[in-house]
């Protein structure tokens, strides 16, 4: 096995280290059928560490078995750290494992593997990796690998898979993960010899972490594992098939150019590319230049600052009023890396109807797919904002600037008049909207918050201001209840300096909590608020809407929110989070809550979980109802804005 | 609907066919037919698929088919191109109707491959409009069994679609 340089333990650096996959590393990635070092490259922006790692492990070496050659190829690529769970088929490959600098985080479930993955993927930048044995360990990766598809996550998974001969044969774990994962991996591969080993593994980090990422799944027999072979790296990437277009076409960034210099009320749709391509600098630049309003996406939050006054918010089915009326009566939009999914669109048909569309994606499918563009660019989110910044400085060189001044004046008019905001429950609970407010003034824009999915979700992505990228994660495509404490446990893995809390909702929490075991025996502190309102919440909002409150199974009875005498508290989060070896506490009022929270941030050698019981009947406003026009939100329940038409 | 020929050139592994196909059914694309085979190039398999599709979801068909890693060319045919479909037909055939059955397969220039005392088996390869006109011929005399093959199809010209010269393929760019 390899020698290694590494030092025992958790030697990651803090905060986000770059990338260590690059998007727009450039048109030399077009040439992949010659041998290339695309699979040394992929170390780049790797520590020190890791990279001295890399540099050991991709000395050549004969004679050594295929899970020897795995282990030495996941080295050589620049892994840190693998999330996972051994079983028989994967068996050998634990065994060099165990004298790896390589770490393993042995989780509890396949699933917190994968979101695990993502979450430090998500934080970090670079690849995630997970790990599973064959059969049910394989198909427990199938939801986040469909979560990482829709979100564009850069993951590679290996797992093992029966021995050869066994395959299609209705063996003990067999499943067919490569046939059952085509449709929500970005490529899967089932290794067939040995010998393939280090160039699928090569492959799989190459197309995970270019163009547009995704997840890729390496699926190798229990023999190919046993199986004797050489070790030589770089291999050679053959993949001719694979040509991401990452430089934009000169012509179609001088016609958005000239749009974007015609434009009386432009507004930048930014979707997550920006973020997944680093970019966030460039979009500074071209806000700073354009002075055009910015809204970003649920998966692009971070992407701008929400501080910058020219940032009007999350657009969306519960994105604020300005932001989706912006996009509604815009003349222009400049999408960029975003993908007119239909939580932002609403009713298709009426999304936008008066807007000239310049739509900018590195991949060419998500162009026209759902809204026809006036241009079209396909390319890196990160060298496509750069040439539009130097041709928008072309054209206001011209004399072409565009007056936003009425636009603005609009704006700034609906942003006076429809605030976010809330109410307080009624019946004196604490409001979730407050809870998730204070948590995000007092961890603060350094911290790094993951979500679940569902209105606990939506008020964190409404009420915390995100000044940085890769410090808002969430499942936003899959929309994937039990996301947020898996995926935090990646983060903080990834970036162990930062702060990172899990806003979970108690239906969320109960999906997946037993990683909190994994992080309590594994060193990784992270924070979870549980915005227990005792009710798959947003469900339950749904059904207050538009099934005349009939409540039909939603209620979890996580705590009594009805003002019954009798306390039910199934499971009680507090003693569940002590005996995951977490510290638990309980908030209950609105006079504790900054207290508790600050209790919760000092904790910082073991995970803390706080169980916040907060009111029943909290609902997520603004709101766009499903298949419904923009054109049709409600500010508030019955609430409905007056725009003012033909003002501008 | 309009129905587009697509060749499409794709690297010769296993799985490949699975993932085209559940491609087309996942984004709910309708597949006429569908045949793969092997190439000039040992490496490559070329698909021939007709597909039902107004001009926007075919834009969108071909751009998901690029994502796939292992289909490397994708080409629509016009309808100036060669497309051949084989077709073979079992008929029934008593003395009384046998000379009619040859006569038809004369016609339609379809070889006789099997003869016995009930039945003809004949052989025509053409464009599936030359094809189905055949079976509507033969259909009165009694058709107890047919295969057909899907469309094969290459464009006109010395163009190809690997090596220099290539027939344009369709936009990897929007």
């Amino acid at each position: 096995m390899s020698t290694t340089t590494s030092s025992a333990g958790r030697s990651t650096p803090a905060g986000s280290a770059p990338a260590a996959f690059a998007p727009g590393a450039g048109p030399d990635q077009a040439v992949l059928t010659a041998p290339t070092e695309s699979a040394a490259r992929a170390t780049l922006g790797v520590e020190t560490t890791a990279r001295s790692m890399a540099e050991a492990a991709a000395e050549p070496v004969s004679g050594i078995t295929g899970a020897q050659s795995l282990v030495r190829s996941l080295e050589a690529v620049g892994v840190e750290v693998i999330f996972g769970i051994p079983g028989g088929a994967i068996l050998p490959a634990y065994d060099p494992l165990f004298d790896s600098a390589l770490r393993h985080v042995l989780v509890r479930h396949e699933q917190g593997a994968g979101h695990a993955a993502t979450g430090y993927a998500q934080a970090t930048g670079k690849v995630g990796v997970c790990m599973a044995t064959s059969g049910p360990g394989a198909t427990n990766l199938v939801t986040p690998l469909a979560d990482a598809y829709m979100d564009s996550v850069p993951m590679v998974a290996i797992t093992g898979q029966v021995p050869s001969a066994a395959i299609g044969t209705d063996a003990f774990q067999e499943a067919d993960i490569r046939g059952i994962t085509m449709p929500v991996t970005k490529h899967n591969f089932l290794v067939t010899s040995a010998d393939e080993i280090p160039q699928r593994i090569a492959e799989a980090f190459h197309l995970a972490s270019t163009g547009r990422p995704g997840p890729v799944l390496v699926d190798i027999p229990k023999d190919v594992l046993q199986a004797h072979t050489d070790f030589s790296w770089p291999p050679r990437i053959d993949l001719p098939g694979y040509k991401p277009t990452v430089r934009p076409h000169g012509k179609q960034v001088r016609e958005a150019a000239a749009l974007i210099a015609g434009a009386r009320q432009p507004v930048l749709y930014v979707g997550g590319g920006v973020l997944k391509a680093h970019a966030t600098e460039e979009l500074a630049e071209l806000a700073a230049l354009t002075g055009a309003p910015v809204v970003t996406t649920l998966m692009a939050r971070g992407a701008f600052p929400d501080s910058h006054p020219q940032n009007l918010g999350m657009p969306g089915m519960h994105g604020n009023v300005t932001a989706v009326t912006a996009l509604q009566k815009a003349d222009l939009l400049v999408a960029l890396g975003a993908r007119f999914d239909d939580r932002v669109t609403g009713e298709l048909s009426s999304f936008a109807p008066d807007a000239a569309i310049v739509h900018a994606d590195i991949d060419p499918a998500e162009i026209g797919k759902n809204r026809r563009a006036d241009v079209p660019i396909v390319g890196d989110a990160k060298a496509t904002i750069a040439e539009l910044v130097i041709a928008v400085r072309a054209e206001q060189e011209a004399g072409r600037t565009p007056q936003l001044t009425a636009w603005w004046a609009q704006l700034d008019q609906w942003r006076q008049k429809y605030p976010l905001g809330y109410d307080w429950p009624g019946d004196g609970a604490l409001s979730p909207q407050y809870v998730i407010e204070r948590l995000g003034a007092i961890a603060g824009p350094d911290a790094i918050y993951a979500s679940g999915v569902g209105q606990h979700q939506m008020w964190a992505a409404q009420f915390i201001s995100y000044e940085k990228p890769g410090t808002w994660l969430n499942s936003g495509g899959l929309g994937t209840m039990g996301y947020a404490v898996p995926a935090a446990m990646g983060a903080k893995y990834g970036c162990p300096d930062t702060t990172v809390w899990a806003i979970d909702g108690d239906g969320c929490f109960q999906m997946t909590n037993q990683e909190l075991a994994t992080c309590a025996i594994e060193g990784i502190p992270i924070k979870v608020a549980v915005i227990n309102n005792g009710n798959l919440g947003m469900v339950r909002q749904w059904q207050t809407l538009f099934y005349e409150g009939r409540y039909s199974n939603t209620r979890l009875n996580t705590h009594t929110g009805d003002g019954s005498a009798k306390q039910v508290r199934i499971p009680d989060f507090v003693t569940l989070a002590e005996a995951l070896g977490c510290v638990g506490l309980r908030c209950e009022g609105k006079d504790d809550v900054d207290a508790v929270i600050e209790k919760a941030m000092a904790i910082t050698d073991a995970p803390v979980v706080i169980d916040f019981i907060v009111g029943s009947d909290a609902q997520v406003w603004p709101m766009v109802a499903a298949g419904a026009s923009n054109d049709d939100i409600l500010a508030a329940r019955d609430v409905r804005p007056v725009f003012g038409e033909g003002q501008v | 609907m309009t129905r587009h020929t697509l060749s499409v050139l794709v690297e010769n592994k296993s799985g490949v066919l699975a993932r085209v196909s559940a491609l087309f059914s996942r984004r709910g694309f309708n597949i006429e037919s569908l045949a793969v085979g092997p190439t000039e190039n040992p490496d490559l398999s070329r698909m021939t698929i007709v597909a039902d599709a107004e001009s926007q979801p075919l834009e969108q068909i071909t751009k998901q088919l690029n994502k796939l890693i292992e289909v490397i060319k994708i080409v629509e045919l016009d309808t100036a191109a060669v497309q051949r479909e084989l077709l073979l037909v079992k008929v029934r055939a008593p003395l009384a109707d046998r000379s009619q059955v040859l006569q038809t397969a004369e016609l339609f220039r379809a070889r006789v491959i099997d003869v016995n005392t009930d039945t003809v088996t004949l052989e025509a390869t053409g464009t599936p409009d030359k094809l189905q006109a055949l079976l509507a011929v033969l259909a009165p005399l009694g058709i107890k069994e047919m295969a057909q093959s899907g469309t094969v199809a290459l464009g006109r010209g010395p163009r190809s679609m690997n090596g220099a010269g290539t027939l344009r393929p369709v936009e990897r760019t929007a």
